[in-house]
């Protein structure tokens, strides 16, 4: 009797082993990454008159081995006011997916910085507020100052201290950090 | 001396026929359960007066024999007594084995000096119950840690992966009621799935040699086992509660065993454990709270000829992992390691956000074992299920999704057998097959750990020979199958830049617009083997020698690893080229135990070809900024160091406890010292135990850790707009050497023959220090736990 229950166990067991391994030879969906950003497009359009000028930052393989291509399509002009706008998408899924409205659905996550460096002769400032009144900077002027040439860089942050002074206190994620070489004539 | 006995002996024996009778019996008297020596049995020879009783040590000597066959029996209070044959011919050892109906009711645990059972040229190192309960409000990682040559790499205080000898994750394999965890062990940041409250007693050892369990065990492997029960009528229970100040967080654990003298028992155990932020000497470790809860079921029969149980843990963890550790780029690693204080505290709460882990494991286990002529053999079924789900800061519809979402099934069946070929030769054999299979659903963030079946198949022997009552000889192979079958989606930028479009186009399945399915079907043949002697001098002195090649086939992180993990922010690349890494250690262990001062010292060697390491490679730059590479290859490793204990008794009540390990790793192709080596640390305490003031326990405990002064220098440079600067990130520089102090005490009082009470109180970090440790993942962010304040209320019935 015991060892008819040993080897009821036994069997018993074997066969769930058997049973739970058996092989079904399906495949994994892809995963098409939903967050990803993989390009960002500052569009510069001159106050009066004058040619727009498109800045592009494309990383088609996300956080891939390939380092983004960074396109500027013209020099800007001295003294010229450019309201600007900024656009992102991920590219990854198609059709491309829009995640400027993602983030201005999210204004009070996100801030957009912009950085000047390098000797470059321009200005910016702040075109579009989110719900409690604080900066969000996906629209923003840009001054044209006198002939020069050097890095505007765009930051966006997520979850930043709101309000804050600049990048340096604002804390929060980083989750763009592009640099365009800009020259002014 | 000896001499003179041999010439003596030999000359009686020449005088032929005439009977000679001045020879003695010596040997040891153990639990046949569990090896422990067996203390107070008495001998009695047949059909003579002789009657010996075995000493504290279990040992015993009956003297005036002759040459020829006795009848022996063996008795002791808690034991079946048993009769053994025993042929003597000049001074004969051997060793008898009893079995020991346990006494552990109302947790008056045997207290036998154990002797080894997993490996018997290795030395164990053990923690049993009541200093486990010390450890009831951490982790087992926490209990661990108090052994010599354990350390561990933490993420944050709550995810504690044990370390041994400089070793972890897939290195160190964990034993839990004899089953092989296999909880994803390979990730840096997945702690152990053990609920600390329902082991009763943990065994260490340092090395691959307890062959019976696998075979990969480059860094050793950790025994974790339930209480064993009696055999009696009985019922019996434990509840015990704990309060913490750091956390601000309680515990409460219970256990209620039913057993009958007809061997059946059952036994429930659970747990609940909820802690809130914990919080450095002078800020909040915000989002640090850990909520967890686990219940085990036990069920068995328990004869000497035969027996079965049923085991089945359930345990759960939910664990915040410090938001400020939660970065986007480089640039944000660069201004946390800048920054003396985390970047981001909130006030304290018991809310756990992302991010965070949450991981479920389920354990069931059927065992059922018998006696033949030949030996004990056993068979074993066990299933385990580990959910796992990882939550980082997510935008958009995706917030509060899972960023990575993996179950892991196994199924494992074991058959082993335990056989004596001769008096002084034991065999363990056996058997294994598992099964195991991963799948990732789709969270909308690319797989880091792909789907895939994986098959293994193992089996082993291990022998010992006593030899005399000083020599044991120990010897063991192993051989381990394992095959992979693999469907795993690659960037094609990555498949390319690696050029495994020409070296792996066979595996590929399908090619996507910027992703290639790729199935990988990997086999992996790995041997070890263990060697080794025990040599007892016969007082206070032992010596174990013991040298194992261990054998590891790399795992799914190590392969299949590509893209960016986002908790880390740091991007990992695995490599499909790896093959199995395989260990020499070599270790050598002189311990001596003695009622006034005893020690043990053990330096080892360990030389591992191809060793799988990763490390920070260089910079990749994505239009979210710039970020780390951790790249992970294989190079030559050796690990030195020496572990040494020593304990010293003033008086009955006053003791002093000594503990050091030191390790040092170097990557012999690169000629540079391994990175995440521990630091040398040495702990000193002093105990005040008096059992004449109800059990009063006072102890003082100091830790100090020396900075580690042998890394690689994996620093970076970035580029920060703002300043326009071009910055060192210091990833690489450890953190400066700490002190701390520690205090520890607890009271018992009892009410009842059956119930008692013990309260404890003890403070950690007493100073209230700040530091950071080198091992801790979180060390750029913020620094370590301060002062707490521990409360702990037991209550057996």
């Amino acid at each position: 009797m015991r060892k008819l229950n040993f080897l009821a166990t036994v069997l018993f067991t074997t066969l769930l082993f058997v049973s739970c391994s058996k092989d079904d030879d399906s495949t994994p969906e892809p995963v098409n990454e939903e967050e990803v950003i993989t390009t960002l497009t500052a569009t510069l359009v001159p106050a009066g008159q004058g040619t727009s000028i498109t800045l592009k930052s494309q990383d088609l393989d996300g956080d891939g081995p390939n380092a983004p291509v960074i396109t500027v399509s013209g020099n800007l002009s001295a003294g010229v006011i450019y309201n600007g706008t900024i656009e992102l998408l991920n590219e990854m899924e198609s059709p491309a997916e829009d995640i400027t409205e993602e983030i201005e659905e999210e204004d009070l996550d996100h801030q957009f910085f912009y950085t000047i460096g390098g000797g470059l002769d321009v200005t910016t400032s702040y075109e579009n507020n989110d719900s409690e009144g604080n900066p969000l900077g996906t629209e923003f002027t840009l001054v044209a100052g006198a002939a020069s040439s050097g890095a505007l860089t765009f930051t966006l942050r997520h979850e930043p201290t709101k309000p804050n002074t600049g990048l340096d206190d604002a804390g929060g994620e980083t989750d763009i950090s592009v640099t365009f070489n800009l020259t002014v004539e | 001396m000896r001499i003179n006995v041999l010439v003596l002996l030999l000359l009686s024996n020449l005088q032929a026929l005439s009977q000679n009778c001045g020879f003695t019996l010596s040997g040891i008297l153990t639990d046949l359960h569990d090896g422990s020596v067996l203390e107070g049995a008495t001998l009695i020879v047949a059909g003579s007066e002789l009657t010996f009783v075995t000493d504290f040590e279990g040992k015993f000597t009956i003297s005036n024999l002759c040459n020829q066959t006795y009848s022996i029996q063996v008795s002791h209070p808690f034991c079946l007594t048993k009769g053994f044959r025993v042929r003597i011919s000049g001074d004969t050892f051997k060793s008898f084995k009893l079995e020991h109906h346990l006494e552990e009711l109302n947790e008056i645990t045997v207290d036998g000096k154990i002797t080894s059972k997993e490996s018997k040229t290795l030395q164990e190192n053990t923690i049993l119950k009541e200093e486990l309960e010390r450890f009831s409000s951490g982790t087992l990682g926490d209990a661990l840690n108090s052994l010599s040559g354990v350390s561990s790499l933490n993420t944050g205080n709550t995810i504690v992966k044990p370390m041994i000898n400089g070793l972890h994750s897939s290195r160190v394999v964990i034993i839990n009621n004899g089953v092989r965890m296999e909880d994803q062990e390979w990730g840096a940041e997945h702690a152990p799935n053990i609920d600390v409250n329902a082991i009763n007693r943990l065994t260490l050892i340092k090395g691959a040699g307890a062959l019976q369990y696998s075979g990969d065990a480059m860094g050793g492997v950790v025994v974790v086992e339930s209480a064993k029960i009696p055999v009696k009528d009985s019922l019996y229970g434990k509840t015990l509660f704990a309060s913490n100040s750091n956390g601000r967080g309680s515990l409460i654990t219970s256990k209620l065993t039913k057993s009958y003298a007809s061997g059946w028992y059952a036994s429930l155990q659970g747990t609940f454990k909820r802690f809130g932020d914990s919080e450095a000497p002078d800020y909040v470790l915000s989002n640090t709270g850990v909520n967890q809860q686990n219940i085990s079921v036990k069920v068995g029969l328990n004869r000497f000829d035969y027996g079965m149980n049923f085991y089945y843990s359930f345990f759960k963890n939910q664990i915040g992992i410090l938001r400020a550790s939660h970065l986007g780029s480089a640039q944000d690693l660069y201004r946390a390691i800048k920054s003396d204080i985390p970047l981001l505290i909130n006030d304290f709460t018991y809310d756990l956000s992302a991010p965070k882990q949450d991981v479920g494991h389920q354990l069931a286990r059927m065992i059922a074992y018998k006696r033949f002529g030949f030996g004990k053999l056993s068979f074993q079924y066990d299933y385990q299920r580990n959910e796992r789900l990882e939550f980082d800061i997510r935008r958009g519809s995706d917030r509060g999704k899972a960023s990575l979402d993996l179950q892991l099934d196994t199924h494992t069946v074991l058959l082993d057998l335990d056989t004596n070929l001769s008096d002084n030769v034991d065999l363990k054999t056996g058997l294994m097959g598992s099964y195991q299979n991963n799948y990732a659903p789709n969270t909308g963030v690319r797989r880091l750990i792909p789907d895939y079946k994986k098959y293994d198949f193992g089996i082993y022997v291990v022998s010992d020979y006593q030899l005399d009552s000083n020599w044991l000889f120990e010897a063991g192979a192993r051989f381990d199958y394992t095959y992979m079958d693999v469907y795993k989606f690659y960037r094609t930028s990555f498949w390319e830049l690696r050029n495994y479009d020409d070296d792996f186009s066979n595996l590929v399945v399908e090619k996507l617009v910027n992703q290639v399915l790729a199935r990988p079907q990997f086999n992996y043949y790995n041997g070890s083997t263990t060697l080794g002697a025990t040599y007892d001098f016969g007082g206070d002195y032992k010596l174990f020698l013991n040298y194992s090649i261990a054998s590891r086939t790399p795992n799914p992180s190590e392969l299949f690893s590509e893209g960016l993990h986002h908790s880390a922010a740091r991007i990992e690349y695995g490599d499909l080229k790896f093959n199995s890494e395989v260990g020499h250690k070599l270790s050598l262990t002189l311990e001596r135990i003695n009622e006034k001062f005893s020690f043990s010292l053990n330096p080892f060697i360990n030389t591992i070809s191809d060793f799988i390491l990763i490390e920070p490679v260089g910079i990749n730059n994505s239009i979210r900024g710039t970020f780390p590479v951790w790249e992970y290859r294989q190079t030559n490793a050796q690990l030195l160091g020496m572990d040494f204990n020593a304990s010293y008794v003033f008086s009955e009540e006053l003791r002093f406890d000594h503990l050091s390990s030191m390790v040092k790793g170097y990557d012999r192709l690169q000629d540079e010292p391994l990175i995440n080596i521990p630091a040398i640390n040495t702990k000193n305490e002093l105990v005040y135990f008096n059992p004449k003031i109800k059990n009063l326990r006072l102890a003082l405990q100091s830790e100090y850790v020396f900075r580690q002064n042998e890394y690689p220098d994996t620093n970076f440079e970035i580029y920060i707009p703002q300043t326009e600067t071009r910055e060192l990130v210091d990833v690489s520089s450890p953190p400066n050497a700490y002190h701390l102090l520690n205090f520890n005490s607890s009271i018992d009082f009892d009410f009842s023959e059956k119930s008692s009470l013990s309260l404890g109180f003890g403070i950690t970090n007493l100073f209230n220090t700040s530091y950071r440790n080198y091992l801790n993942r979180l060390r750029f962010y913020a620094n370590d736990l301060g002062r707490n304040l521990l409360l702990n209320i037991k209550f057996n019935y």
